[in-house]
């Protein structure tokens, strides 16, 4: 469904009494007789902005944990500066975290806010465009004093110079509160000051009727274990809590905002990031081919999470490496497969750069090789914490001399587990690199999972050879038939030309292999034209044996419609969103998403040439765009965004509108 | 196929592959001696596997009726490293040269020693680039010509025992490739030590940087140009066995036995010393027959001791790991903290 902020339904009677928290508990301080307004939303999304050092983040992720909890439908978008701690106060330091929530299913963080939080001047500035019109905005005012005001180059306060009047200024000193509320808790007065994430928390809670209880177990988890941090558990509780109550007491809205459980499928939940995701089917495809995996990276944004959360894993057999660069880390994970773990690195954009040599030993000495790309904004360094999906052509050609590698890409966080295990089951099927993508957006940002049911997974059978695959008679013409014992061949094919998977330590199969072209069969060194040749196609048709075992494209929407949208990886909800309310409009639209984009499922042609129009949108300057034209000789137009952020669904809207030749959505 | 009976033959050990080395080439006597060495080291066939990067010597992986596999340029030690996270069974041999070791892969190299992996490495260093035809290496000595440096080259080199020791190796050792008997040995130590073995072999190229070994091979000159070392033995050299090596403070000398002091006085040689400060002396002895200060030049076991290795390590982490929580199944991947059920 769409992310609409549906109309404000009819004023509810006492929040105590319509039960419309999801667990039926109710939060302290509110069943006190008193009558309060509530009002129904079917979305809403807020944002937590303040300095990187004011905890925006947790207090973000400790929402939506809250959110997901409750049984709505959520989304999150966090979005953070490279720098650890710019200067404090500073535009440059700004974090923010973003989390829709919903009681409908919904695809993006969404695009503008209904709630903004802001903890000091600079993010007011950097947030406020972001605001709709009439919108909830809660500022701490403590963070609006005159130095404050400098760093985020405000000559007059916006709070006092009616630039706001346009929306609904909630003005809580939080910084004072909080450490009122904490002074009996033995901690310095820097520390007393970084609770006050938790004040503003509570203080969202109340807005939303929120119970704190998950909060709560969160604080004591993190803090309630040593004794030294007992002071901070105590401080936060009391800090949460004394927001929570102040929003109560001062009735800082006159009305609550209620947003019901989400009509979600059945079964069992739990949010999770796709990074977090990857990380699981990473772990997954080691257990359903009964492998271990070797991961090996080196740290780079945004992809560390993937490296350290296999780290965890241990005990499922997955061994981890920090390698001394990138080039390491893929060869530490191609010496792997080599040895028959599977081999997996992952990296961001400048990682890939550094691996290319190491990805085409693997295209030429045809090994099993997964690489992770956490796309980020680029060229170079670029935009390390923001997203971008310009690296598909890196992967598809970034590379010398014909090299043909398969690529998957990842849809949103959920679907970061299933194209991790795809990854692995194409790599060890067809003895190839195969990239899997993710990008910086759907790495971080987070949504509900329903986890799968173990049965449901398919296995990932590998079988290694054991001996001799030949009684010399499958040779090649240089050597006569009969004349050669029975041996082993490591480059003789099965019917998807993929080689056998000989593992080092079998007896009678020791066999030379590198990046020197190879005699096909034997795996021996061959400078021959004729043969580099052959083996040149014959690795470009392995690749496209791939289509052979993945899904074709579904197309979704009107089948008779006009104008197609073609995405792939992380625009996936900001197009389904779109779509959907194109068609909600009375539209003719479809739609299809590329998961696999080496090779391309085999009804790709077909599906592309039954639409007049074809309107692809990216997070680049049109690079899946460029293959469609050049592969398929279709009339694709490209929408393209680079500025490190995300699509938001009224721009794609509008270039619907546009596509179909009506007026631009105003 | 019956190939795990032991001892090996240096048949069995030979591919059916044509070697390409030009004649006279030193790599060719360590060939042969690696393969007289692993008759008697006790790993079965299937069980060694030889990984190299590029260049001359890297080809090496193509001539041994093993497990094999010619990586890219400096990067063996990775794909070493590799291996044997997948695969602790095997015996790894990296089969590197000055440039592939010392140049593009000097990270690599430092890395893998530092972590103690259990590989071999063996490099081979000619003092010059062969397969590219000719240019000087990190490891050519000041003033070396070649195509890259046709005045004399004016960087100062690599000490590859030196740099190998500063990484923490835990095994180092130096070897020449005509001392058949000497290098045989040498590799047979690498083989039986646990944990990262560096050798590093004196390799004559024919071609590009012929004799330049000739003070450590010529029968007339290299008893008085050679310290072979033994642990626990003094350190005596030369061709009447009347020179030593003493300690004058922090700095070595030559002298000469009877003359300048007697045996008692000389260095020891001790390669189970946990700490490296003598092996590392030692690497710092240079021929140079234009300064006052030349030394001869040690060859034998420089260090050997015996430290965790990383696979170890490793392994202990993973089996603490399921100690504590029992070994995983696909089932653990979906237990969360917070779940919630939608009905």
């Amino acid at each position: 469904m769409g992310s609409d902020n549906g109309s404000p339904a009819e004023a509810q009677p006492a929040a105590g009494a319509n039960g419309t928290t999801a667990n039926g508990t109710t939060t302290n301080g509110h069943a006190n007789g008193r009558t309060r307004k509530t009002e129904t939303r079917e979305s809403v999304t807020i944002r937590f902005a303040g300095d990187s050092g004011d905890g925006m983040q947790l207090a973000g992720t400790r929402f939506t944990d809250t959110s997901a909890l409750m049984g709505n439908d959520i989304a999150t978008f966090p979005d953070f500066p490279a720098e650890i701690r710019a200067p404090a106060g500073t535009l440059a330091g700004v974090s923010g975290f973003q989390v829709h929530f919903s009681s409908n299913e919904i695809h993006t963080p969404g695009d503008d806010l209904d709630t903004l939080v802001v903890m000091n001047a600079a993010a007011l500035k950097t947030n406020i465009k972001d605001l709709q019109p009439g919108g909830i905005l809660v500022v701490n005012t403590d963070g609006f004093e005159t130095s404050d005001l400098k760093k985020a180059a405000y000559k007059v306060s916006p709070l006092e110079d009616g630039s706001l009047k346009g929306y609904r200024v909630i003005r809580v000193s939080v910084a004072k509160l909080t450490i009122e509320a904490v002074k009996d808790c033995g901690l310095t007065p820097r520390e007393q000051d970084r609770c006050k994430n938790f004040f503003a928390l509570g203080l969202v809670y109340w807005m939303f009727e929120r119970p704190l209880e998950a909060t709560l177990r969160w604080i004591k988890d993190k803090f309630g274990k040593k004794p030294e941090t007992l002071s901070v558990l105590k401080a936060n509780t009391q800090a949460l809590k004394a927001g929570y109550n102040y929003g109560e007491t001062v009735e800082i809205l006159p009305v609550q905002y209620l947003v019901a459980k989400a009509q979600i499928s059945p079964g069992t939940y739990r949010k999770i990031t796709g990074n977090d995701a990857a990380v699981l089917g990473f772990t997954a495809a080691g257990q359903l081919a009964k492998k271990t995996i070797v991961y090996a990276g080196y740290p780079i944004t945004p992809a560390s999470a993937i490296l350290e959360g296999l780290t965890e894993m241990r005990r499922f057999g997955v061994k981890t490496f920090q390698a001394e660069d990138e080039i390491a880390a893929a060869g530490v994970a191609m010496g792997a497969s080599y040895g028959g773990a599977i081999g997996i690195t992952g990296t961001s954009g400048p990682g890939i750069c550094l691996k290319s040599e190491a990805i085409n030993l693997a295209v030429m000495t045809e090994l099993p090789l997964v690489i992770v790309n956490v796309q980020r904004g680029g060229p170079s360094t670029g935009l390390p914490t923001k997203t971008e999906q310009s690296d598909l052509l890196q992967a598809m050609f970034g590379r010398n001399g014909d090299s043909p590698v398969a690529i998957v890409a990842a849809q949103s966080p959920v679907d970061c587990f299933d194209m991790a295990i795809e990854a692995v089951r194409i790599a060890t099927r067809f003895m190839c690199p195969v990239f899997y993508m993710s990008d910086g957006y759907i790495a971080n940002g987070s949504e509900p999972w329903k986890m799968p049911n173990v049965a449901d997974l398919k296995s990932i059978e590998i079988a290694h050879p054991t001996g001799p695959n030949s009684e010399g008679s499958d040779l090649t013409h240089e050597t006569p038939p009969g004349e050669v014992p029975a041996k082993f061949l490591p480059y003789k094919r099965d019917e998807y030309l993929s080689r056998p998977w000989a593992v080092p330590g079998t007896a009678g199969l020791e066999h030379r292999i590198g990046g020197i072209e190879k005699q096909d069969i034997t795996g021996n060194i061959n400078y021959e034209p004729a043969n580099h040749e052959h083996m040149t196609h014959t690795r470009w048709k392995k690749i496209e044996n791939i289509a052979e075992t993945i899904p074709e494209l579904e197309v979704t929407g009107d089948a008779d419609a006009e104008l197609l949208l073609v995405g792939w990886g992380g625009t996936y909800g900001s197009i389904t969103t779109a779509v959907q309310r194109a068609q909600r409009k009375g539209l003719k639209v479809a739609q299809v998403h590329f998961r696999y984009l080496n090779p391309m499922p085999k009804n790709t042609e077909a599906v592309l040439k039954r639409f007049k129009k074809i309107l692809v949108p990216e997070l680049n300057t049109g690079q899946l765009c460029w293959l469609l034209r050049a592969k398929y000789l279709v009339p694709a137009e490209g929408l393209n965004k680079v500025q490190g952020k995300p699509f938001l669904v009224s721009e794609i809207e509008a270039a619907i509108e546009k596509a179909l030749g009506l007026s631009p959505v105003t | 196929m019956a190939t795990t009976s032991l001892p090996l033959t240096t048949k069995e050990l030979t591919t059916d592959q044509e070697v390409r080395w030009c004649p006279g080439c030193g790599d060719y006597s360590i060939l042969a001696q690696m393969k007289t060495a692993l008759t008697t080291v006790g790993v079965p066939r299937e069980k060694l596997a030889f990984v190299s990067g590029i260049g001359c010597s890297s080809r090496f992986p193509y001539y041994m009726n093993t497990f094999g596999f010619h990586t890219i340029h400096g990067r063996a030690p990775t794909f070493a490293t590799g291996l044997r996270l997948a695969n602790p069974d095997l015996q790894v041999w990296v089969v590197t040269g000055d440039g592939d070791g010392l140049s593009i892969g000097g990270n690599h190299l430092v890395h893998a020693l530092r972590r103690n992996v259990d590989i071999k490495v063996l490099l081979f260093n000619n003092e010059i680039y062969g397969l590219t035809k000719g240019q000087y290496s990190p490891a050519s000595r000041m003033g070396t010509p070649s195509k890259t440096s046709p005045g004399g080259s004016f960087e100062t080199p690599v000490r590859p025992l030196s740099l190998a020791l500063a990484a923490e190796a835990t095994f180092v050792a130096r070897t020449v490739d005509v001392d058949v008997q000497h290098l045989r040995a040498t590799l047979q130590k690498a083989a039986a030590h646990k944990g990262s073995a560096f050798v590093e072999i004196y390799q004559n190229c024919v071609i590009f940087n012929d004799d330049v070994y000739k003070y450590a091979t010529d029968k007339a000159v290299k008893a008085d140009n050679l310290l072979y070392l033994e642990h626990g033995k003094p350190m005596i050299f030369g061709k009447d066995k009347n020179k030593g090596i003493r300690l004058n403070g922090l700095k070595p000398e030559v002298v000469t036995i009877g003359k300048d002091c007697q045996v008692d006085d000389l260095l020891t040689h001790d390669e189970k010393s946990d700490d490296a400060t003598l092996a590392y002396l030692l690497s710092r002895f240079a021929h140079d027959p234009r300064s006052a200060n030349s030394f001869p030049e040690p060859v034998g076991v420089f260090r050997s001791v015996r430290k965790p290795t990383y696979e170890e390590q490793l392994d202990g982490r993973i089996k603490t790991a399921t100690d504590k929580k029992g070994p995983g199944k696909i089932e653990d991947l979906f237990k969360a903290e917070d779940v919630w059920t939608v009905s």
